[in-house]
């Protein structure tokens, strides 16, 4: 039986909209410095921190091999340092492999992300496609939401002014997450005025243009119990790819996340996930994937994702009570930032969003056009 | 620090090496190499748990390539994890699925690093590696004229150009004996003195010769438990340990202060952790990263910890052939065939073939106990792996 | 978390990352867009197995890993209309001013709809179920887009 891994200390940047007077170096330090801190670690041979592991996309950083920017501050010389290319909660899932597997006791996590570098991510998100079929007909991780966010409406009983009550919570959430100052509180009236963006997204609906980094020191037991009060343990982990066409999708079905989901679950030993979670972390990039996700999660019925809505099921299911990646969080960081926040949770640290006496979360990661792969994570502490 | 359980490579494939893969798109390419991983394994997709994924993404300017690969490489439905880390890619990629499969998440897991270098620009992708302020107006991708001056400089002229020539038709010689080999040009020794003279200049005395290649193609392994890899395979390939040393992206050079190379510390760190006392015995064969002749000369002496001129005498001796004393590259390495994002990888599976007994025309005459093999990239990383023939206890 | 942060000595360099780059469409991707260029005809590939008609077509069944690359058939250059959106945010790699729809169509003797631009009706008009029809492009762009867009048609 493999050892248990558990998260000693998390940390961030706040997440903005321009964050133009800061390096990746910089803001990758700001994360570092108090992980260090909190943990008492170095990077000393045998006994500090066996292993980086850094969240970046080249084409984001304009740089190839975007982590080698990084070295200096990741603690990387004359040490390994690997980079998840892919949403940044997988960092949690290579990471508890590379120490259940024995291969080091202790690791560092630590991704970073400008959205606006770049002229425009929707740009970015474009060259996902492939050159021939769908590049040309101007495909985006926008359109292509925008393509889901109207089979799930065709399917579900989700509508405008549910997506409102969650923009308008989202704000409200917000407002007590220091990691994220920028973000505006809207009125449902509002956002039900906001023109559309890609309908029927509106534009309020949208996440907002963000750069920040996120880190985590993970561990083995028994250095986890040294350096830290209270360790958060993984104790499941999933993840799942679906097809990429769109037209090979049935876009409103939550394919890959419930996979994704149920693998977590398996690991984790829950058979009844419904009642299991004290806070529950989605990546909303748009408003649509609130509900839409917790349906494929199996944490509200198919199809009743309004309903939920209507009768205060996010707040009653502590659903996002960091705002959610609709306050603000970059692509690739979405679901290490989800992961995160609910290890804050379960350490006591969540300030004026503190649920009491959490004791099991859920953190969820997605990438791709329309959720093409989705991550989960069961994190759990004693 | 204990490895959970043991790990063996059971499978490997590889698209053949080109730059005229024109007839077929990425995923196709990837595919090629899939399908022969699982063959070469003896498995379906169905019996695949995981599915990692790496390659240098300026390269061929897809964002996130993994989405759109689905379509070769088998992940509909799977559990993916996609790492990558400059040229170091492949060697990492093999790390990853030994620590999904050493940790008990997965029993088996497919691997695949791939490029598709013809499809982008190679040196202008290398030069954007650079840092934006410091670097990106001085880099001329990965070509440096600096090992051969130091060589030249402590092996006087005469001799270290002949024995980086002589390296470069050794490789050669190998590829002729490799299938898959992106380039084999048939050179023979009594070139070595005109090729010398007449290459084109690349930076300083590194010349067109000695430079590896830019190559398209797929590489894919297929990693077991040990309770399956037993199960699956005669003889798998188990991976004993690896060590991945980056380093900080500044070069600080001041007058002659000695340098420790990620080589060096890396097999340090290495041969410590196993028990290897005297490398060049111990071991049987080395698959290096060997981006140039130059390099690959220099960089004998770094992981096999050598000192003064005792690797420019493997070389002289012919150590370092196929039926040597100390084979090196008996694939043809990184000058005969270069798809960025495999090719650390395809070390490993060179490697893993030889210990399985499995590498047709270009394996080695012996038993192989114990093979090395090593990745790089990035600003002189090393990624570096041991891989036995017994089973580690 | 830092809050105050001094950007008195800060400044931003602009650039740009030129990357030219040469796609193959390989052999399948070849003979689909040249049979679209030349006789205006669009073809699907079928998997036996899976009794599934993809287009776009691939050299493999992603699903069962089955080859594909002799499975041609022909699908109708006419269809439906299963899902669209209303493509409203400008940006330099869109293909056409907006508001424009981006449609996801179902041709006749396929499985699997295709993404592409829907002209000729104002997008409040747009319905699922729609028939559409293929207007081919005058000048080739090697891609999908040599069937230009598509336009209402008799059902």
């Amino acid at each position: 039986m493999a050892r248990r891994v558990g998260i000693c200390a998390v940390a961030q940047t706040t997440y903005q909209r321009d964050k133009w007077h800061e390096r990746f170096q910089g803001m990758a330090l700001e994360v570092l410095e108090p992980l260090l801190a909190q943990t008492g670690l170095d990077f000393s041979e045998d006994k500090g921190i066996g292993m980086s592991i850094s969240v970046s996309d080249d084409i984001f950083d304009a740089r190839t091999i975007s982590d080698n920017g990084m070295t200096d501050v990741l603690g990387a010389h004359m040490r390994c340092e690997e980079k998840i290319a892919q949403e940044g909660i997988q960092a949690l899932y290579y990471g508890l492999a590379a120490i259940q597997g024995g291969h080091v006791d202790a690791a560092l996590v630590l991704g970073h992300c400008k959205e606006s570098q770049p002229k425009s991510r929707n740009m970015v998100t474009h060259m996902a496609f492939d050159p021939f079929y769908t590049r040309p007909v101007g495909l985006d991780f926008t359109a292509a939401a925008g393509l889901q966010a109207q089979a799930y409406a065709d399917r579900s009983d989700v509508g405008d002014t549910h997506l409102a009550d969650i923009v308008a919570r989202a704000g409200r959430m917000a407002q007590l997450n220091p990691a994220t100052p920028e973000t505006p509180v809207w009125t449902r009236e509002e956002v039900l005025a906001s023109p559309m963006l890609a309908d029927p997204i509106r534009a309020h609906h949208a996440y907002p243009v963000s750069d920040g980094a996120v880190g985590m020191i993970l561990a083995a037991e028994e250095t986890a119990r040294a350096i830290c009060d209270h360790p958060v343990w993984i104790t499941g982990v999933g993840n799942c790819m679906d097809s990429f066409f769109l037209g090979d999708r049935d876009l409103a079905s939550n394919f890959a996340l419930k996979q994704a989901a149920a693998r977590a679950y398996q690991r984790a030993g829950i058979d009844q996930p419904h009642d299991r979670f004290d806070v529950v972390e989605v990546s909303d990039q748009f408003a649509y994937q609130q509900p839409m996700w917790m349906e494929g999660l199996g944490l509200v019925d198919e199809g009743q994702g309004g309903a939920w809505i209507a009768g205060g099921g996010p707040d009653a299911m502590n659903v996002n009570r960091s705002g959610g990646m609709l306050a603000g969080n970059p692509l690739i960081l979405g679901g290490l930032v989800r992961a995160a926040e609910v290890a804050l949770q379960l350490m006591g640290l969540a300030g004026e969003r503190q649920v009491a006496d959490a004791r099991c979360g859920l953190a969820h990661g997605v990438m791709g056009p329309a959720g093409q792969f989705h991550s989960v994570a069961i994190l759990e502490r004693d | 620090m204990k490895k959970n359980r043991n790990v063996g490579i059971i499978g490997v494939g590889q698209s053949v090496y080109s730059s005229h893969r024109e007839e077929v798109n990425q995923p196709e390419m990837i595919h090629e190499a899939v399908v022969e991983a699982l063959e070469s394994a003896g498995v379906t997709i169905d019996d695949v748990d995981c599915i990692v994924h790496g390659n240098m993404e300026l390269f061929e300017m897809i964002h996130q390539p993994d989405l759109w690969h689905v379509l070769g490489t088998g992940a509909y439905g799977k559990e993916t994890l996609r790492v990558t880390t400059g040229g170091t890619t492949g060697a990492t990629l093999v790390a990853a699925a030994d620590h999904l499969v050493a940790s008990g998440l997965h029993d088996v897991v497919l691997a695949i690093g791939f490029e598709k270098l013809q499809e982008g620009h190679t040196t202008g992708g290398i030069t954007n590696m650079a840092d934006p302020l410091w670097g990106r107006q001085l880099q001329t991708g990965a070509l440096t004229g600096m090992t051969a001056a130091q060589m030249i400089d402590e092996f006087g002229e005469e001799r270290a150009k002949k024995v980086a020539m002589k390296y470069r038709i050794q490789m050669d010689q190998h590829a002729m004996k490799n299938n898959k080999a992106h380039r084999r040009l048939g050179l023979s020794p009594d070139q070595a003195e005109e090729l010398a003279e007449n290459s084109p200049q690349l930076v300083g005395e590194l010349r067109m010769i000695h430079m590896c290649s830019q190559s398209d193609g797929a590489c894919a392994m297929v990693f077991a438990s040990e309770e399956k890899a037993k199960a699956l395979c005669d003889q798998p390939a188990w991976i004993k340990d690896h060590v991945t040393a980056h380093r900080e992206e500044m070069f600080c050079i001041f007058g002659d202060a000695p340098v420790l190379s990620t080589h060096r510390y890396a097999a340090q760190k290495l041969f410590g952790r196993c028990g290897i006392t005297n490398p060049r015995e111990e071991i049987d064969l080395f698959e290096m990263y060997d981006p140039s002749s130059w390099w690959g000369s220099d960089w004998l002496r770094e992981f096999l910890l050598l000192e003064g001129d005792a690797h420019l005498k493997m070389i002289e001796n012919d150590d370092i052939a196929i039926d040597g004393a100390f084979p090196v590259n008996p694939s043809g390495g990184v000058i005969a065939s270069n798809p960025i994002g495999a090719t650390a990888m395809v070390r490993v599976a060179e490697a893993a073939l030889q210990v399985m007994g499995r590498a047709g025309d270009h394996q080695v005459p012996k038993t192989v106990n114990q093979a090395l093999a090593s990745g790089f990239g990035g600003t002189m990383w090393t990624v570096l792996f041991l891989l036995t023939r017994e089973v580690p206890s | 978390m830092q809050s105050d942060f001094d950007t008195s000595d800060c400044y931003t360099i602009e650039g740009k990352l030129a990357l030219p780059y040469t796609y193959f469409a390989g052999r399948v991707g070849s003979r689909f867009i040249t049979t679209l260029r030349d006789q205006h005809k669009i073809m699907g590939v079928r998997c036996d197995a899976c009794d599934t008609v993809f287009v776009p077509p691939r050299q493999t069944c992603e699903r069962c890993l089955g080859d594909l690359t002799d499975s041609w058939c022909e699908v109708g250059s006419r269809g439906r209309v299963v899902n669209f959106t209303v493509v409203r945010y400008p940006d330099r790699h869109l293909p056409r001013p907006v508001p424009y729809v981006l449609a996801m169509i179902l041709l006749e003797g396929a499985d699997t709809p295709i993404v592409h631009l829907l002209e000729g009706i104002p997008p409040e008009q747009v319905a699922v179920d729609m028939a559409v029809e293929a207007v081919f492009a005058e000048t080739t762009t090697h891609t999908i887009r040599d069937i230009d867009h598509f336009k209402p048609c008799d059902a």
